[in-house]
This record gives C-alpha cells, sequence and structure tokens, in this order.
C-alpha cells in the first residue's frame, strides 16, 4: 500500500510521466505535416524530457520550431502539459543567445516606445523595398513580411489627454491591460474597449507603467527580462484589483500568458489575480447573460462576419464568447472558421527561417477564408490579424471593435 | 450559458447521443477535454464478439437473450435494441460515414498482426471477412517503405498458415522520404497526409500497378484518407484488383477521420463542441443537476434540463482507480465493482479483467445512481457504465453507440412528456 501511496502522490511538475505515447498530439500539431525538422510534440515532449531528465546534452535544438500554440495540449487525452514541458525545455537547456532580431522582435514595448515617436518616418521606411532587403540580409527578418504600422500617438496618452476625466463618473471599474498591440501600433481598439466598457456602466482606469506581457520575451529566450515584467504586472493588478471588479484583456495572447505562462514558464506566482484577469469578451458575456447590463446596438449595422479562434483563444477554451457576443448583433451575417493555426505565432513566422513554414501553415485557413469570402474576419489575437491581412486581403478586426462599431452612441 | 442538453465527453457515445438530441432540434454542447479513443480504432466497430460465458456469437439477435441483467444491453431491452441495430448504418450515412456489415450477424477482421478476430460492421476502408479462412488464393502485401507500424511478414506467416500464397512488397514514394528524416514521425497520420495529395495517391498507384501479378488482391495499411472518404473505391478502380485495407497501429488513420466527422456534422447541425475543456464541480439540488462548471469558464455555468455522462472508462478519466476503490470523477457516482481490490485484476495479463468491467451503477433508463438515489436528469453513456466487460466480449463500440441512442430517446421521451 505504501507503494501505491507513493505512484499516486508521484506526479512531477509538468506531468510528463502520464503520457501513455498514443502520438494524438502528433496528428493535431501545425508544424509537423510542413517541417519535417521539427520531431513533434510527443517526441519534443515527454519522451525528450525523460532523455533530458538524465543529461542535458539530449536537448534538442529543433524544438525551436514549435510555435507554442498549445494544440497539443488541447488534443491530449492524458492533460499532459506538452506544449509547457517543450518551453520549459527550450529555456532550461537552450544554449542560443537571442540575436540582434530576436531582441528587436521581442522587445516590444522599448522598440514601440521608439517607433511611435517617429511613427511616420518608421512606418514608411519599413516599407521601402531596399530597407527590407537590408532586414532580410543582415537581421533575417523576411522580405516578404508586411510590418504592422505604429501609431504616432500612444494610446496611454490618448486615454490621459481624452478617457481619464470621464472615468471616475462610473461607479464600478474595470483596469485595462492593454498590451503593447494597442498601445503602439493600434490605440483604436483601447479607444473601442473604453467606449464598450463605458456603454455597459464600466469605467476604465490604466495600470499605472504596464509592462509588456513577456509573450514575445518568453518564446526568444529573453527570461530574466520575461520573470521582470511578470512580477510587476502581478504586482500591479494585484494593486488595481482593489478598486476594480477585473483586470481586462483585448489580446489572446497576453491573456494567455498572464494566467498561464507566468506560473508555468516562469514560476511567478499569479495565484492573488488569475481569476479576475481574463479577456474582456469573457467578461462581457457574463455581464450581459446575468442581465446586469445591456448593449443598445445600431439598426443599420450589417456585416458578414468570419470568426477565427486563435491558438491561444483556443487553449483559453473562450473562443465560443467572442463568437457568441458577435453573433449577439443584430445584422450580423456568422460562420464559425475551422479551428487552424494561422502560421504566425507572434514573431516566429517573422523570421526568415520560418517565412515558407509560417505560410504553409496558415494555408488552409487562408484558402477557407478566400472561399466564404466576409466581409471581415474577427479574431482576438494581433499577430493572427497581420498574418491574415497580409496573407488574404481581408480585413481583421478584433470582437470588442466590432462591439463598438455596433452600438449606439458616438466614437 | 444554457442548453438543452449538455453532454460531458466527446468520443463515440458522447457525439452519437449529442447528434440524435441535436437532429432531434435540442440545443446540445459536448464538454470534452482531450480527443477520443476513436484514434485508436481497429477501423470496425464491435457489438458482442463473444458472450459473457466465453462463446463465440455469430447471429446476434440470439445471442442477446443470454445476458445478464445489469448488462447495458439488457437496460436497452432486446426489442429497442435489435430497432436500433437495424437503423444503424442509416444514422452514420446521416452523417456522412458510409458501414459496411450485416448489423444482425457477425463478420471477421485481419488485425494489424495479422491474427483473424470476429468483428461487427466496419468503417468503409474496411471489408469484413464471412469467416476464418482467406477469400483469396494469393496476395499481395504492399507497405510504405520505412513504415514500422504494419507488418508484411506478420500477416503474410498468418494468411501462408491458412494456405494463401503471399508476396510483399515496398512502396517508395518520393515525397515520403522527408517523414523518413524523423524516425517518430514516419507515422500513419502523417503518411496520410503525404497520400492525400493526388499526384501521390497517383504514384502509389502506379507503382502498385508494377508490382502486382497473378495476385487476386493488394492488401495495404490503413494510411489513406486522412481527410478523404470513399479512397478504397478509388484506389480499387485504378489499380483494378481488391483491396483490402489492414488497420496500422495506433493512431488510426480511419479512425481519425471518422471522428473529425461526426464533430463536423455536430457542430454543423448546431452543437457546441468545447474541446480541451473538463467538467468539474456539478451543482446538485435534490435529486437532479442543476448545472455544471469547467475548467475554462471558470464562474460561468453551463445549465441544462439533462445531462450525460459519456466520460468514457480508465484511459479517459472517466474513472480512477485509488488503492481502495473506484471512483467517478466528475459526480462521485455510485459504482458497480468488487470491493476486494485482489479481485480487480488477474495477474495473468491475458485474462479477463474484472476491472474492465467496473463503471457506474444506473437504473434500467440509464439514469445515473448517487448514494443510493437516482439522479433524475443526470444520463449515462459509452464506457463509464458498469455491469459489461467489452474488452473480453468485445462490445464497446456497440455499448458506446446504442447506450447513446438510447439515452437520447429516453431524453427525448422525457421531454415529451413533460410537454
Amino acid at each position: 500500500m505504501t507503494e501505491m501511496k507513493m505512484q499516486e502522490n508521484n506526479i512531477s511538475e509538468n506531468n510528463f510521466e502520464q503520457c501513455i505515447k498514443c502520438t494524438v498530439c502528433t496528428v493535431y500539431c501545425p508544424v509537423v505535416p510542413v517541417n519535417p525538422e521539427y520531431p513533434g510534440p510527443k517526441q519534443a515532449g515527454p519522451d525528450g524530457e525523460r532523455l533530458r531528465l538524465k543529461k542535458g546534452i539530449f536537448f534538442d535544438q529543433t524544438l525551436k520550431y514549435c510555435l507554442n500554440c498549445k494544440r497539443c495540449e488541447v488534443a491530449c487525452p492524458s492533460g499532459v502539459r506538452i506544449g509547457d514541458i517543450i518551453q520549459a525545455a527550450k529555456i532550461r537547456y537552450g544554449k542560443s543567445r537571442p540575436k540582434l532580431r530576436d531582441f528587436m522582435l521581442a522587445s516590444t514595448d522599448m522598440m514601440g516606445g521608439i517607433a511611435t515617436k517617429v511613427a511616420p518616418v518608421v512606418n514608411a521606411t519599413l516599407k521601402i523595398k531596399p530597407v527590407k532587403q537590408i532586414m532580410d540580409g543582415v537581421l533575417k527578418i523576411d522580405h516578404r513580411r508586411s510590418f504592422p504600422e505604429y501609431s504616432s500617438q500612444t494610446f496611454e496618452s490618448w486615454f490621459r489627454k481624452n478617457a481619464l476625466r470621464d472615468q471616475e463618473k462610473f461607479d464600478r471599474h474595470v483596469a485595462y491591460f492593454h498590451g503593447c498591440y494597442a498601445n503602439y501600433n493600434y490605440p483604436q481598439l483601447g479607444k473601442d474597449f473604453v467606449k464598450v466598457m463605458n456603454a455597459l456602466g464600466y469605467g476604465v482606469r490604466l495600470l499605472d507603467g504596464e509592462k509588456c506581457c513577456g509573450v514575445a520575451l518568453v518564446s526568444n529566450g529573453m527570461i530574466n527580462q520575461a520573470t521582470r515584467n511578470a512580477r510587476r504586472n502581478i504586482k500591479l493588478m494585484e494593486g488595481a484589483l482593489s478598486s476594480c471588479e477585473a483586470v481586462l484583456g483585448t489580446s489572446s495572447s497576453c491573456s494567455f500568458t498572464i494566467r498561464d505562462e507566468y506560473p508555468h514558464l516562469l514560476g511567478v506566482d499569479n495565484s492573488s489575480v488569475r481569476d479576475r484577469m481574463e479577456l474582456a469578451v469573457k467578461f462581457i458575456y457574463r455581464l450581459l447573460e446575468s442581465g446586469k447590463a445591456k448593449l443598445e446596438f445600431r439598426d443599420d449595422f450589417k456585416a458578414r462576419i468570419a470568426y477565427h479562434v486563435p491558438c491561444h483563444m483556443e487553449k483559453l477554451g473562450w473562443g465560443i464568447f467572442s463568437a457568441r457576443l458577435v453573433k449577439m448583433i443584430p445584422g450580423v451575417e456568422f460562420t464559425m472558421l475551422d479551428s487552424n493555426c494561422c502560421g504566425i505565432a507572434g514573431t516566429y513566422g517573422f523570421k526568415k527561417e520560418n517565412y515558407e513554414v509560417s505560410q504553409a501553415i496558415g494555408k488552409p485557413l487562408f484558402d477557407q477564408i478566400r472561399a466564404v469570402d466576409p466581409d471581415y474576419v474577427a479574431c482576438d489575437c494581433e499577430t493572427c490579424k497581420w498574418q491574415i491581412e497580409m496573407s488574404t486581403g481581408y480585413k481583421v478586426m478584433n470582437p470588442i471593435s466590432i462591439l463598438a462599431a455596433a452600438i449606439k452612441g458616438r466614437d | 450559458m444554457k442548453f438543452d442538453s449538455i453532454i460531458i465527453g466527446g468520443g463515440l457515445s458522447g457525439l452519437v447521443c449529442g447528434l440524435r438530441l441535436q437532429k432531434a432540434g435540442r440545443k446540445c454542447a459536448i464538454i470534452s477535454s482531450g480527443q477520443s479513443a476513436m484514434h485508436f480504432s481497429s477501423g470496425y466497430f464491435d457489438f458482442l464478439d463473444r458472450t459473457p460465458d466465453g462463446k463465440t456469437t455469430k447471429d446476434l439477435k440470439e445471442a442477446l437473450g443470454n445476458l445478464p441483467e445489469e448488462h447495458p444491453y439488457s437496460k436497452i431491452g432486446k426489442e429497442r435494441l435489435t430497432g436500433y441495430m437495424g437503423s444503424v448504418k442509416e444514422f452514420f450515412s446521416g452523417c456522412g460515414i458510409k458501414l459496411g456489415g450485416d448489423p444482425f450477424s457477425n463478420g471477421y477482421r485481419i488485425t494489424p498482426t495479422g491474427n483473424f478476430k470476429p468483428t461487427w460492421l466496419s468503417l468503409e476502408d474496411f471489408s469484413l471477412l464471412e469467416n476464418e479462412s482467406v477469400p483469396w488464393k494469393k496476395v499481395l502485401i504492399a507497405n510504405i517503405e520505412g513504415f514500422l507500424d504494419f507488418n508484411t511478414s506478420f500477416i503474410a506467416e498468418s494468411l501462408e498458415s491458412r494456405g494463401t500464397a503471399c508476396r510483399t512488397s515496398v512502396i517508395d514514394i518520393e515525397e515520403m522520404q522527408r517523414l523518413r528524416r524523423n524516425p517518430s514521425e514516419m507515422r500513419s497520420a502523417n503518411i496520410a497526409r503525404v497520400l492525400d495529395r493526388q499526384e501521390c495517391a497517383d504514384k502509389a498507384v502506379s507503382q502498385i500497378k508494377q508490382q502486382l501479378q497473378d495476385e487476386e488482391a493488394v492488401l495495404l495499411p490503413a494510411v489513406f484518407g486522412l481527410r478523404t472518404p470513399e479512397v478504397k473505391d478509388r484506389l480499387t478502380k485504378a489499380i483494378g484488383r481488391e483491396v483490402f485495407f489492414v488497420a496500422t497501429m495506433p493512431p488510426s488513420v480511419p479512425g481519425i477521420r471518422t471522428q473529425m466527422r461526426l464533430k463536423e456534422e455536430f457542430e454543423a447541425s448546431g452543437g457546441v463542441f468545447l474541446a480541451g475543456d473538463t467538467a468539474l464541480s456539478p451543482e446538485l439540488a435534490g435529486s437532479r443537476v442543476m448545472s455544471i462548471g469547467t475548467v475554462n469558464f471558470g464562474d460561468i455555468r453551463l445549465e441544462a434540463d439533462s445531462y450525460v455522462l459519456a466520460t468514457g472508462s480508465f484511459f479517459s478519466k472517466g474513472l480512477s482507480a485509488t488503492p481502495e476503490r473506484i471512483v467517478e470523477n466528475i459526480f462521485g457516482l455510485d459504482i458497480i465493482s468488487d470491493t476486494q481490490r485482489e479481485r480487480w485484476y488477474d495477474t495473468d495479463f491475458f485474462n479477463r479483467q474484472n476491472y474492465i468491467s467496473y463503471g457506474i451503477r444506473t437504473d434500467s433508463r440509464m439514469r445515473c445512481i448517487k448514494e443510493g438515489s437516482t439522479v433524475e436528469n443526470l444520463y449515462a453513456a459509452g464506457s463509464v457504465l458498469g455491469g459489461s466487460n467489452p474488452l473480453y466480449e468485445g462490445s464497446g463500440a456497440g455499448t458506446a453507440i446504442f447506450t447513446a441512442m438510447y439515452v437520447a430517446d429516453s431524453i427525448l421521451s422525457s421531454v415529451n412528456t413533460t410537454l
């Protein structure tokens, strides 16, 4: 009996020993069909872990081809944290230091901070062919990739100038984790969020000195920086939650990183905030379903919308909330796209060595979007948005922006 | 979030139940934590290969007469069950899945190691043999170069012992070579992805044609048609001889395709499939389930009039064994099992293992029982049910399909009576 007790309690932190070698994860990995160099999630994850535990030299450099999409974990019948095992192995055993290119791609808030100050110049320059060729040749950022534009005014500065004053008129508040994208590239998403929350009777507060969630830092091996950001963000959220009902995000990858990657990969305890840190769509769904708030929609809103569930949204299991909110809008003709990875996986698809693989992974999704031919695509992730817009020419909107466009009231 | 019915478990049983309810106009959600055992399908459905006392079955109606009272088939009742059997092929073809075979009698299949085993119906990729003799005098057994999950020599040895002349050959397709760079990826599903491309399938066909001499049939590993059905018909036409697929070691290409098709059909008919989520913390009031939570939904509850437990057995974590007892993991339901641990298993691995027959106790309408009383709106279907030993009897798929139909019909009839 003592032996049995030991067996019951002897489950490792990343539970690799729960793998029964069924290979189901491999069937659902988006990389395996297009990149034969990648050993697949079972080999890279739980199988390789057994060897790595014996000796670190068994670490395989090809683990870098993992997108960290977590589709293996969604598919696993045994609940093994396959994606976490692979990422943790990269962190623990990976020898390659981030290159200048990786540093630039990963430091989204530092680069954004510089770029927004000279946005028109940066945006124009990044479109010039010789510049793209140099970036390709020197930095190994693929020249076929189009860059997200930078905004000349950050969301934070827009908020301070235009919205801050009105927010304290509300009795109830939420804190907004806007992330780098809404701040530097597309402040309109932040503005849309404020509009929707205000319409629901909530004032919005920002986290004073919010840091990048760190998703790109983690995938580019900049773990110390990611951990510092994580600690700081959790502290800010703890503070905010003393007077706000929740901390809300509009990016599925930021929210996923804060909720799951902080404790699993960075060892940063987020238990004090985790239950109250979520995506805005989930918060809004709960609010509307309970009847505690209502949204007034315009009568003249009409759109054919196809919704793409980003991989991290798939893992969060919250795609249904976005889908329900968009479907609820009168005048929307809704299509749920098949569950497929778009291939960009954050900074992965920007790297020259990954471009072909990235586009091949996304092809089934692109083909389906063209076949459905919607007015636009809905999606909760900014890098999916860039990838889909670049690869299909269809415009992509965050569900929060769609709600903002469909409700009554001025922008 | 409100539904008419919530089904916990997205395998064969959960999907059949969901499809039947959804197609009858009920709004359903399926909560599915991880992919199901369909990924390890033999390509055939078993109904009852032998009776609990070990007799091989042929005429299935007759075999139904002698089952113990707690057997799920006995609860459905012979008359209703034979009705279901009569309509099973129609049900699946309505979901885009063609089944072969006679629903009232068993045939035989060839296993990946070349054995002959009784079975019931086949997915369209496969054929049923009438008895244990080989229907061909000469066959070609062709494998994909470097594929280790299909053993041609085992199969040849078995067929030759039954008097059939066998030749083996290898199909070598350039596009497949890249898979071999990584030995762990030379697996059925990855091979099938390559063969789903028309130009690669054409190459395979032309090589098989060159290799064939005067054989009547070619035996191939079931690595064709991950996304596309009807591949056997096309190959037969192109090769001009009988094509007979033999299942490979897992993952099962026809099983995966079938699972995906059922899920697509469920979603196309309006059902909500919550993939990668786990049901937990049910709320009960008196003898009714009021709501259920999930890991991903957090404090947002799922509510329905009726709930179906189709969580599977030990593999799918529907059941767990602690050192002292067998536990149903979500509701803590009453279990049919032996209390003495020594009775749970036989130390000879190949003997009948009693633990496989453990599962939850239900009333005659497949409603679950907790602490001795029936939970009025909680039903169970598939391998989470106790009362039969699907591994020993060869009754897993039949139990999954027909208990699911029975539960769906129980729910529908209780709705109709309340109305």
